[in-house]
């Protein structure tokens, strides 16, 4: 191998990126050493096992991503605004919106909700910690790490390129050769492990960790959400983990299971992919519908309308979401029953969906609204995500898929429902619990700008698409001609695209902005208008343990119920007892650091590589078999005088 | 407050205007043809609903939002109220029925698009067969009965449907003319059958729609709805004058790249049936020394440059 | 975390400690996604039953015998594990270790046995790449054996945990997880022996 073919040469911005990543990386590490972070790093952060501060990590790595796929949403839109553009050529604009649409589904959108999940749901539930803290870093390390080494692809060796679907034979040996596909298949497959123990984890945490008095009918809507969304991910990860193992197998080692030889089958991978995809799609929505029931009913400041019927509608979304995968290729020529049944099947989802809906309107009706940044996204919310969810009706009628399939119709559908949802929910979220991890708020005021330039600019972007698609325009094509007349909403797109560019600066500018001068919190309650127990903590940042003494449930809405109660949320001097909690581990950071190593060696197909790297996962594993990870307690002491209490 | 929520009111307006306004100017909504005309009825009855629905939803959500907003001395307030059986029942209720009244003409659009079409006069012919072959990136049509081939446009008689025999010599592929109908897949190794038929005499363009790399783009191919008698006698001049298709010419073509439009007098079904032999294309370039490049290898790639430009005629960039 | 330690001589003494408990639950759910594992490796090994393409059919080369004495190697490896488990649940270090390392001997004659039937049928024409018939054979097969490889590693690293720290609560809860893994591995060779053997001698017969 050369190095102009193991490092990406020949484009002036992707020499840009090296020279940005350099600096970057070198500041940092000048900033780490100058101010002597190292420790506090290592110690704080690298080796945590407390779920909070995961929980942040996995957040601030999705905000990453998220600027990441956004720069690659923004090149695609430059080189699309105008016809025959040639800012980009074919095999770069290929490999942007592949990674787009990798990075923003599994790096970006995923681990965001998992973060607010690992944030709110311990606290949510009133527990110390999640069941299996040090898997839990595990969990967060193996994501990272997959993502970095997806991302390491567009400067060493090239990124994939044939799209998020990654359709075979398109993908295989033959047509996609290199690294690139590569990276592809050993970046999802590392991610994905820790997804999966993400699953385990909460269905335990959540099933055997909550606070007396709370049944699983008082549970948050929140957390039931979190709750279906981890049964999803158990059962459709796996299907994944084996989707991306064969195509492997056929990449590096001669198989012949999705390939034009050998008698292999393409239609197989793509019934492979979305097996697990139209799952994953639920996976990113499920948890934005429960945090929007929390954000709505908050500042409606009313329980919320149709407590069972919300969960249930949760339950049959999810049931059905392993009914509805045929539905991605109607155009294959399954034939009319097959194509009817699964067009009936997803139609039947938008019922489920529709009484979420009218649910969430009626928890608002007869409340108080109070319009603070988190109910804006929510409201956009409920706005925007209409036009996805009857789209998406739209999309089911098989027949007429034959002519929204693979155009710029179905790409407006899915970021409706994508961005209204899931990304709204992870700003609104983020917003909504931001005191809960940094103590104190975002600026309100710079954030409703926030909410506004994004949603005109979000509503700019996507309406053109739909037109474009009724209009004829195929999606991920690099480019079109003038005769088209594709040009004039194309260029109103790209300008869309650009607005929430800005609206994201603007986010970053409030994340600065906020953490100079915005006033700290000195209680638990930031909102005032707290409903569940996550609200219900002394302090506006909870202690590592979480709660000094686990809370007791009476009803849903706990904290409600203890205001009316008039319950001094203060805990008693002779209640406290010591507290015993799991030790920190450096082990997960460095099993991370040797799959790395295997993945890396496997994209290159050094085969040397992958087997030293996976020895040293294995080594890793029986390092943490025999240790005892006993846990320490925290002293009685100790939690005194975290609470402030005196005798 | 009615300020704060214009945007959504100017959203809803818009999407009337593009939707139910505009219709005629695009080409899915603008048919010339029975099979998109019938997909192009489904379509503006569902988006009748949909702009039911959207209305509804959007009407309550402004009452709402501005009637129980946050004032002084609100006496609407009522924290306690958590649900209502009727409502709930209502709301279920009505997207069901929804489901049903579009369940019901899409299941008879799926059928009905599988079928022979019937032209405006209501007579039933014989559809034309043709085989069309996706080869990246370009598109190889056979007329099996006339024995011609032609490489990215076709002649079709109008007001008789034609039966598109599709398959891929690699890629997953999907042939799709929007004026004339919606697509579906082509894929090596497998017969898919469409029918469309034209109405009118014009030239309609068809593409791939499902990406199968760098040429993509510009995968795209001409459709001449002519009358029956031009057809006839395009079919036999072709027959008469144009050049035999040699297997060597094949061959080339199943390397990739673009390519020009082409015309010749016998077809390649005689040699390959790219529905049974899935690893034809494959094959032959390894044989004409064509391995695959790894875009990023730039010294290679140079290398071979000169090489892949003596295609000759069957190549243009 | 709470500890809360149950001391009732009737709990069996992996389910004593709140972690050996929350770890239980998490296995069992840990081998629900293996479940969806390998139905994703059985659906695909169904799919390409029929194409063999130019290589040998399984007709051909599936010897009856072989994957007989496999199965009982580990039919009976899987009874003997649950003998393990009884003797731990008395208390007896001794017995559980003379029975696990039973176990663990006919696991490994499985394997074995598994490995030369492989490298048979490589030699009689039939590898990975042979076609996607073979390669959905290799896989399944393969990743059933690997889980198994994986299982004797495990048990020998737990074994000698016990070894040295005895008969806790916690490490009972390790050997008592184990047993469960070993079990699952059982269950679904009977299915490859069905699914897999059985299936590809009859359809392909016929």
């Amino acid at each position: 191998m050369k190095w102009d073919e193991f490092f990406v040469t020949g484009d002036p911005l992707i020499y840009g990126a090296d020279v940005s990543i350099g600096l970057t990386v070198i500041g940092i590490l000048f900033y780490l050493t100058y101010f002597k972070k190292w420790q506090w790093l290592w110690t704080e952060w690298l080796t945590t096992v407390d779920h909070k501060k995961l929980g942040i990590m996995y957040i601030a790595s999705a905000v990453l991503m998220l600027f990441r796929g956004g720069v690659d949403a923004l090149l695609m839109r430059v080189q699309l605004a105008t016809p025959d553009s040639k800012f980009l050529d074919s095999q770069h604009y290929n490999e942007i919106f592949t990674t787009h649409g990798t990075i923003m589904i599994i790096f970006m959108a995923m681990p965001f909700l998992i973060g607010l999940i690992n944030v709110v749901i311990p606290l949510q539930i009133g527990a110390r910690d999640v069941a299996f803290p040090y898997l839990n870093a595990v969990s967060f390390w193996t994501f990272f790490i997959g993502a970095m080494l997806f991302n390491v692809s567009f400067v060493i060796g090239g990124s994939p390129s044939a799209g998020w679907t990654s359709y075979m034979p398109l993908a295989g040996n033959e047509l996609s050769p290199g690294p690139g596909q590569n990276y592809y298949l050993l970046g999802l497959q590392i991610a994905g492990i820790g997804t999966l123990l993400t699953g385990i984890n909460f269905l335990v945490t959540i099933l055997k960790m909550r606070a007396p008095g709370m049944t699983l009918f008082r549970m948050p809507v929140f957390t039931w959400s979190a709750l279906i969304t981890m049964i999803i991910i158990v059962f459709a990860f796996p299907i994944l983990t084996v989707a991306l193992a064969l195509m492997t197998f056929d990449r590096l080692f001669g198989a012949h299971f999705f390939t034009l030889q050998g008698a292999g089958m393409d239609m197989l991978w793509a019934n492979l992919f979305w097996l697990w995809g139209h799952p994953e799609v639920y996976i990113v929505v499920l948890p934005a519908f429960g945090m929007f029931s929390e954000i709505i009913s908050t500042f409606s400041r009313k329980t919320i309308f149709g407590y069972k019927a919300m969960i249930w509608a949760m339950i049959i979304i999810a049931g059905y979401s392993f009914m509805v995968w045929v539905h991605h290729f109607f155009t294959m020529g399954s034939g009319e029953l097959v194509n009817s049944v699964f067009s009936i099947t997803t139609m039947i989802i938008g019922i489920p969906t529709g009484i979420k809906i009218f649910n969430w309107l009626f928890t608002m009706y007869k409340g108080k609204i109070s319009f603070t940044t988190p109910m804006l996204w929510s409201l956009g919310f409920i706005v925007n995500f209409v036009i996805g969810g009857v789209t998406g009706v739209m999309l089911a009628m098989a027949a007429a898929d034959y002519q929204y399939h693979n155009t710029y119709f179905l790409v407006a559908h899915f970021h409706y429902v994508l961005i209204a949802g899931t990304v709204f929910a992870c700003f609104a979220g983020l917003i909504f619990w931001f005191p809960k991890m940094f103590g104190y708020k975002l600026n309100e005021r710079i954030g409703k700008w926030v909410f506004w330039v994004f949603n005109i600019g979000f509503n700019v972007c996507f309406i053109p698409q739909f037109i474009l698609g009724l209009d004829g325009m195929p999606r991920r094509v690099y480019t079109y001609s003038a005769a088209s007349g594709w040009g004039n909403l194309n260029m109103l797109s790209t300008v869309g695209g650009f607005l929430m560019g800005v609206a994201f600066l603007i986010l970053v500018y409030n994340f600065y902005f906020s953490f100079r001068y915005s006033e700290r919190e000195n209680t638990g309650d930031s909102w005032g208008l707290g409903r569940t127990l996550e609200w219900s903590t002394t302090s506006a940042v909870p202690p590592h343990y979480n709660f000094a003494i686990t809370p007791t449930v009476k009803s849903f809405d706990p904290l409600i119920q203890m205001k009316r109660d008039n319950v001094d949320l203060k805990p008693k001097i002779k209640d406290i007892k010591k507290i015993h909690m799991p030790d920190n581990s450096g082990v997960p950071f460095f099993m991370s650091a040797f799959f790395f190593i295997a993945g890396f060696g496997l994209v290159f197909e050094w085969f040397w590589m992958g087997i030293v790297g996976l020895i040293g996962v294995f080594i890793t594993l029986i390092i943490r078999s025999f240790d005892p990870n006993e846990g320490y307690y925290v002293s009685e002491e100790e939690i005194k005088e975290t609470e402030r209490l005196t005798v | 407050m009615f300020k704060r929520f214009k945007p959504f009111f100017a959203l809803g307006l818009l999407l009337s205007v593009f939707f139910l306004g505009g219709c005629s100017n695009y080409i899915v909504l603008d048919p010339k043809g029975p099979v998109a005309a019938q997909q192009k009825d489904l379509i503006l009855y569902s988006i009748g609903f949909m702009a039911l629905i959207c209305v509804v939803v959007y009407v309550l959500f402004t009452v709402i939002v501005i009637k129980y907003r946050d004032r002084k001395n609100d006496d609407n307030y009522e924290p306690d109220q958590h649900g209502s059986k009727k409502l709930e029942i209502i709301w279920t209720v009505i997207p069901i029925l929804i489901i049903i009244a579009l369940a019901i003409p899409t299941v008879k659009t799926i059928y009905d698009v599988e079928k022979v079409p019937v032209s405006a006069s209501g007579q039933k012919k014989e559809p034309l067969v043709i085989n069309a072959t996706a080869v990246n990136w370009k598109w190889i049509f056979s007329y099996p009965e006339q024995g011609i081939e032609t490489v990215n446009y076709i002649n079709i008689p109008k007001d008789r449907p034609v039966q598109f025999r599709l398959t891929s010599a690699d890629s997953m592929s999907s042939f799709w003319v929007p004026e004339l109908g919606g697509q579906k897949y082509a894929m090596a190794g497998m017969e898919t059958k469409l029918y469309l038929q034209a109405d009118h005499t014009g030239t309609f363009s068809g593409r791939n729609s499902n990406f199968n790399g760098e040429g993509f783009a510009h995968q795209i191919f001409d459709v001449h709805s002519v009358t029956q008698s031009e057809f006839d006698k395009w079919a036999k001049d072709t027959k008469s004058k144009a050049p035999k298709l040699s297997k060597k010419q094949y061959d080339q073509l199943m390397i990739q790249g673009e390519a020009k439009k082409m015309t010749f007098s016998s077809t390649h079904l005689k040699w390959v049936d790219h529905a049974k032999e899935a690893d034809y294309a494959v094959k032959t370039r390894e044989r004409l020394g064509e391995v695959p490049q790894n875009p990023h290898g730039s010294k290679q790639k140079d290398a071979n440059k000169p090489e892949s430009d003596t295609h000759g005629e069957s190549h243009s960039h | 975390m709470a500890h809360a330690e149950v001391h009732d001589h009737n709990t069996p003494l992996e389910y004593q400690s709140e972690t050996g408990r929350l770890n239980i639950l998490g296995f069992w759910i840990f081998l629900g996604a293996e479940i969806a594992l390998f139905s994703t490796l059985f659906a695909t090994y169904l799919v390409l039953m029929f194409r063999t393409a130019d290589g040998p059919t399984p007709h051909e080369l599936f010897e009856l015998k072989g994957v007989l004495i496999e199965t009982f190697l580990l039919l009976t490896s899987s009874f003997t594990c649950g003998i393990a488990i009884h003797e731990m649940r008395r208390r007896n270090r001794k017995g559980l270790f003379t029975w696990m390392i039973i176990t663990l001997a006919l696991g490994a004659g499985f394997l074995g046995y598994e490995i030369y039937e492989f490298v048979t049928y490589v030699h009689e024409g039939a590898a990975l790449g042979t076609s996607a018939f073979w390669s959905g054979f290799f896989v399944i097969v393969g990743t059933h054996g690997l889980h198994v490889t994986m299982g004797i590693a495990w048990i020998t690293l737990i074994l000698i945990q016990v070894a040295r720290r005895g008969l806790t609560p916690q490490t009972s809860a390790k050997v008592f997880i184990s047993s469960l893994y070993w079990h699952f591995l059982d269950v679904v060779w009977i299915f490859i022996f069905t699914a897999v053997y059985l299936t590809g001698m009859v359809l392909h017969n016929g």
